[in-house]
């Protein structure tokens, strides 16, 4: 049984070791701000979001767009930005873990989480903390309400929720409406909520809800099956793309051809490499951006992530790089500097956050109310052809 | 007392007790030195809650002879009432840490009523199915808990299932939003409290384990008809163990949860029934102190990666493997030892695995 | 209608779920652990013929057919290296391998071929109308149920008539007498992977064809409900393998339609608890007698 003892070595060694790591990254930090004046004068700027497992691909994508941006603020000249993205495997506990990596790393300003549950935990510390945090897309209203310096780029699920409701019921899309939401999940399950109180005020008739969970993400006949049994002309899919385009495949083969309508995060569908587009032909979705818009930011953009990435943008990486952007543009109007603390930056972006208007990709003329939630318009599209026409 | 005159067990236990208790003091210290890294800091009471998780376990596995699949079941429901019971606490109790000690004894009683009526069916059964119908019961868990509301107003609390169908007050708040889980929990664990219920559960393991249903357990464990022949009562003794070990682990799931201001009900799922196993496994089954290590650099280890940043959970993986093959291969195992018999002194009266349950 | 269209699409979500509890009973049977890597193994052979077909245009026949030989090789690997030096180490150490094993595959896939989602292109195409319409089955439901049956048939002939299948069954008696008995005891299990890993690449081609998102975490949750029907049937046997997974697809597409599809995976699981109660070692599983 030697061996067990060599173990045990070899593992409190390594515990010690991260003690000493843990310390000597307490102290790297202090040296870190104290230099930071002098040497490169950059506002970092962290954030945390699945880099690895499941949800990884929002992250990734926040974490790239992000990057594009910081090189576009930084080639500019005037305040530079210094970016770093943390893995929080889309889980509460390692978010946390994240953002105190970031913590001691020097951040100043965070862009939060990419995802709810993880930016509900992380928003709470960067109350506390006084590190002023814009999430470019984690959407659930825990991620703002009762914090003065947490603000959102994309819309809240409540707001999504209800504007597609009242875009149903002004345009008149469907008579007998079904839906099938995610259950184990926030952002899907947050709209539906709120999606049902508004459609239950507008007088909607919901005739169909069925449900599924990351378990049971593969067959959905049995929903389709509910919702065309019950006669349901409109079907809303508060829901990733992934999901939705399982959706679109199955109903085809069940002959079942509903008007499909279907909140941001639908956004992706087409890009979706292998996918037929003439599955979603028709499909409704109400978003802020679109990869085909034809003004040259966007298309500049979309180009510039295509070459670094190999892919075509999803929204998550536009509202990631409109956060930088909106970000630069409060600290360049609030006249902040890189020596300045995370404190005092946070007392001027919630200043210029709550006062500024800001053009970017996934929307123009955006201004932020003071409980941290974005107004600005969704746009109205619809799948033709293969592109997103407006509506 | 002088070390040396002490018995085997007796020794190996204080050991244990004494290195928990030296981890504390000295991150203590260094907490108030300022010099501790926010990164650490932030682990310390989900370390403590894992660390609980795998002793637990390693009553049923290592000591009851029992692999269970589901152990997260139990720290989630330990989790959910916990929290629940914190936030009626702290409408009339201002002192957080009494609410959190009221919060992890519901939070235990809970767990170990679930303990009881999964027990009693599953403990009829024996190896690998018992190990599935453990998983089946944590999923089963996780899918009731996804589809809880409570709430709580002026008239006390309020429960509906699937959908949120609450009629509260105006002043009522949501406490368990379904899918969305725990909201707005109270932040109120403390490193000091995860600490403490360490050495409760430490103190509650080895008492049980050098007692006479001590004894009987593990006899079960080496032979159960042997056993059953000389009169162990094999449901009582096999349910006594599993049923602490529940609690234990409902208390755990308190101390997690009040870490952090909200946790969804799919967080106690089977990847972290897993990962409190493989401290146990790495650990030593029935090796207190091993598993306490072994939680520990488990915990601390993906984030001492960040380094590798995208190939951080293929690092991660990777030395899960090797501990494996290193501790359980003949070959490797004899080459390591040779050259760890130079390096080890302070492990030396170690018991072996199997043949104690301590240490 | 809807009862026989619910069941036929219980049935081939549960020949699915049959072919992949076939690779976890039979390596079971013979080297008697869990493989908790196998789902992993199916989504790396998805992974290889959708590039295989999409990227590269090939035959999807060739495609299967390459991504069962990547498979294979993939499994006698992992066998080698992580497995077989765990012989006669206890059963959890080479659980916890098997665990680690799979974060390593579902990783490395995400460094690989990233984490966007992949649209699998259907192998068979098109539908056929029954009833005048009023019931539309996939060709690839059908396919899928047939391969099943056709596997299983195979696997069974296989195990009980060849050389090598009654070795395999030796092993899975009593290790040390095959042993004596001349049979090369490593090579039976090195087989027993490889076969278990081709059915993984068939199961994952398959899998992808009717739901066909392709991401690194593919093989994982069907992978423990394979693992759960393998069990339900009786771990080790391969008719039970299937009828287990064929009920469990068959339960789970049931309490969906008929119940809660919120709570359809726990209605899933508490079956599978009832039916241990009652047969406590499966529904085809050879009852152990304790040796005293």
């Amino acid at each position: 049984m030697k061996m067990k003892k060599v173990i045990a070595t070899a593992l409190v060694g390594f515990m010690a070791m991260g003690m000493l790591a843990g310390c000597g990254g307490g102290n790297d930090t202090q040296k870190d701000n104290q230099q930071g004046g002098d040497a490169v004068a950059a506002i970092k700027v962290g954030g945390t979001g699945p880099l690895t497992g499941g949800a990884s691909i929002y992250g990734l994508a926040v974490q790239r767009g992000a990057e594009i941006a910081i090189e576009e603020v930084n080639a500019k000249g005037g305040i530079q930005f210094e970016f770093k993205m943390e893995d929080d495997a889309h889980d509460t506990e390692k978010a946390v873990n994240a953002y105190n990596a970031l913590k001691d790393w020097g951040m100043q300003l965070s862009l939060n989480s990419v995802t709810t549950a993880p930016g509900t935990a992380t928003s709470d510390l960067n109350f506390e903390d006084r590190i002023f945090g814009l999430t470019p897309s984690a959407s659930g209203t825990g991620v703002t309400e009762g914090k003065d310096n947490v603000f959102q780029m994309c819309f809240a699920d409540p707001n999504q929720g209800s504007a597609s409701a009242q875009y149903i019921a002004d345009q008149k899309l469907g008579t007998k409406i079904g839906i099938i939401y995610k259950n184990d999940d926030a952002y899907s399950s947050g709209i539906y909520q709120t999606f049902q109180a508004k459609a239950a005020d507008l007088g909607l008739n919901i005739v169909s809800t069925t449900t599924f969970t990351t378990d049971s993400q593969n067959d959905f006949t049995v929903q389709l099956q509910d919702a065309k049994n019950a006669g349901a002309d409109l079907l809303f899919l508060p829901m990733y793309y992934d999901a939705a385009s399982l959706i679109l495949g199955q109903a085809a083969t069940m002959d079942y051809a509903p008007k499909f309508f279907g909140v941001d995060g639908m956004d992706g569908i087409l890009t979706l490499e292998g996918f037929d587009t003439a599955l979603a032909e028709g499909v409704m979705l109400l978003t802020p951006f679109s990869a085909d818009a034809e003004d040259d930011r966007t298309k500049a953009f979309v180009a510039k992530y295509q070459d670094l990435y190999g892919e075509i943008p999803n929204q998550f990486a536009a509202d990631a790089y409109d956060c930088i952007y909106a970000l630069h543009q409060a600290c360049e109007a609030a006249g902040a500097t890189a020596d300045m603390t995370a404190a005092e930056l946070n007392d001027l972006m919630i200043e210029q956050f709550t006062s500024m208007s800001f053009d970017g990709l996934t929307g123009a003329g955006a201004t932020w109310s003071e409980n941290g939630q974005v107004n600005k318009d969704p746009k109205g599209m619809v799948i033709q052809g293969g592109v997103y026409v407006g509506m | 007392m002088n070390l040396k005159t002490m018995n085997k067990t007796t020794r190996s236990n204080m050991i244990t007790y004494l290195m928990v208790i030296v981890a504390f003091v000295i991150v203590q210290v260094m907490m108030a030195g300022g010099n501790i890294s926010s990164s650490l800091k932030g682990q310390l009471v989900p370390i403590c809650a894992y660390i609980v998780m795998a002793i637990s376990l390693n009553l049923t596995v290592g000591v009851l002879g029992e692999l269970s699949l589901g152990h997260a079941g139990f720290m989630s429901a330990g989790a959910f009432s916990g929290v629940v019971a914190a936030q009626c606490f702290s409408q009339n109790i201002n002192n957080p840490v009494l609410v959190l000690i009221l919060a992890m004894i519901v939070g235990g009683i809970v767990a170990a009523i679930v303990g009881v009526l999964v027990g009693v069916p599953v403990l009829r059964l024996s190896g690998d199915y018992l190990a599935i119908v453990t998983l089946a019961f944590g999923e089963i868990i996780k899918g009731i808990v996804n589809n809880l509301f409570v709430g709580l107003d002026s008239n006390g609390l309020h429960f509906c299932m699937i959908k949120n169908t609450l009629e509260m007050d105006t002043d009522g708040k949501l406490l368990i939003n379904g899918p969305m889980g725990l909201l707005g929990i109270p932040r109120i664990a403390t490193f000091t409290m995860g600490f403490v219920l360490i050495m409760v559960c430490l103190i509650v393991i080895f008492n049980l384990v050098n007692s006479k249903s001590g004894r009987a357990i593990m006899a079960l464990r080496d032979n159960k008809i042997a056993a059953q022949s000389v009169g162990i009562n094999v449901t009582n003794y096999k349910l006594m163990a599993f049923v602490i070990s529940a609690a234990m682990a409902g208390m755990a799931g308190v101390l997690f949860a009040t870490n952090f201001s909200t946790v969804v009900a799919s967080k106690f799922d089977i990847n972290t029934s897993i990962l409190v196993l493989v401290f146990v496994v790495l650990g030593g089954l029935g090796n207190m102190r091993g598993s306490i290590i072994a939680a520990t650099v488990l915990t601390v280890l993906p984030e001492m990666l960040r380094e590798f940043s995208e190939y951080r959970m293929l690092v991660y993986a990777i030395v899960l493997i090797v501990m494996m093959l290193a501790t359980n291969n003949p070959t490797l195992k004899n080459a390591l030892g040779s050259f760890g018999a130079k390096v080890t002194g302070i492990f030396k009266k170690k018991p072996a695995k199997g043949d104690n349950a301590n240490g | 209608m809807e009862f026989l269209f619910n069941l036929i699409s219980g049935i081939s979500l549960g020949s699915i779920y049959a072919i992949i509890a076939l690779g976890y009973t039979m390596v079971y049977g013979i080297a008697k652990m869990l493989n908790f890597a196998h789902g992993d193994v199916i989504m790396v052979g998805a992974y290889i013929c959708f590039f295989a077909t999409a990227r590269y245009g090939l035959n999807p026949l060739l495609g299967v057919l390459l991504s069962m030989v990547v498979c294979t090789v993939l499994g006698i690997v992992i066998e080698r290296l992580a497995y077989k030096p765990l012989r006669q180490a206890p059963a959890l150490a080479v659980l916890i391998t098997a665990i680690g094993m799979s974060y390593f595959l579902q990783n490395a896939a995400q460094l690989l071929w990233t984490s966007s989602p992949k649209v699998f292109p259907s192998v068979v195409k098109g539908s056929v109308k029954l009833f005048d319409g009023a019931l539309s089955v996939s060709f690839v439901t059908i396919v899928t149920i047939l391969v099943c049956v056709i596997i299983m048939v195979a696997l069974v002939l296989f195990v009980n008539k060849t050389r090598i299948g009654k070795s395999m069954r030796a092993v899975s008696e009593d290790k040390g007498a095959a042993q004596l008995m001349g049979i090369n005891v490593n090579s039976t299990i090195s087989l027993t992977f490889a076969i278990g890993s081709a059915l993984a690449a068939i199961a994952g081609v398959l899998l992808c064809s009717a739901y066909p998102t392709l991401v690194p975490t593919t093989g994982a949750m069907p992978g423990i409900k394979a693992f759960t029907a393998a069990v339900f049937g009786g771990i080790g046997s391969i008719p039970g393998a299937l009828i287990g997974g064929i009920l469990l697809g068959i339960i789970e597409i049931f309490a969906k339609a008929y119940i809660s599809t919120q709570l359809s995976d726990a209605i899933v699981f508490a079956v599978l608890i009832v039916v241990l109660l009652v047969k406590p070692t499966g529904l085809l599983g050879k009852k152990v007698s304790e040796k005293v």
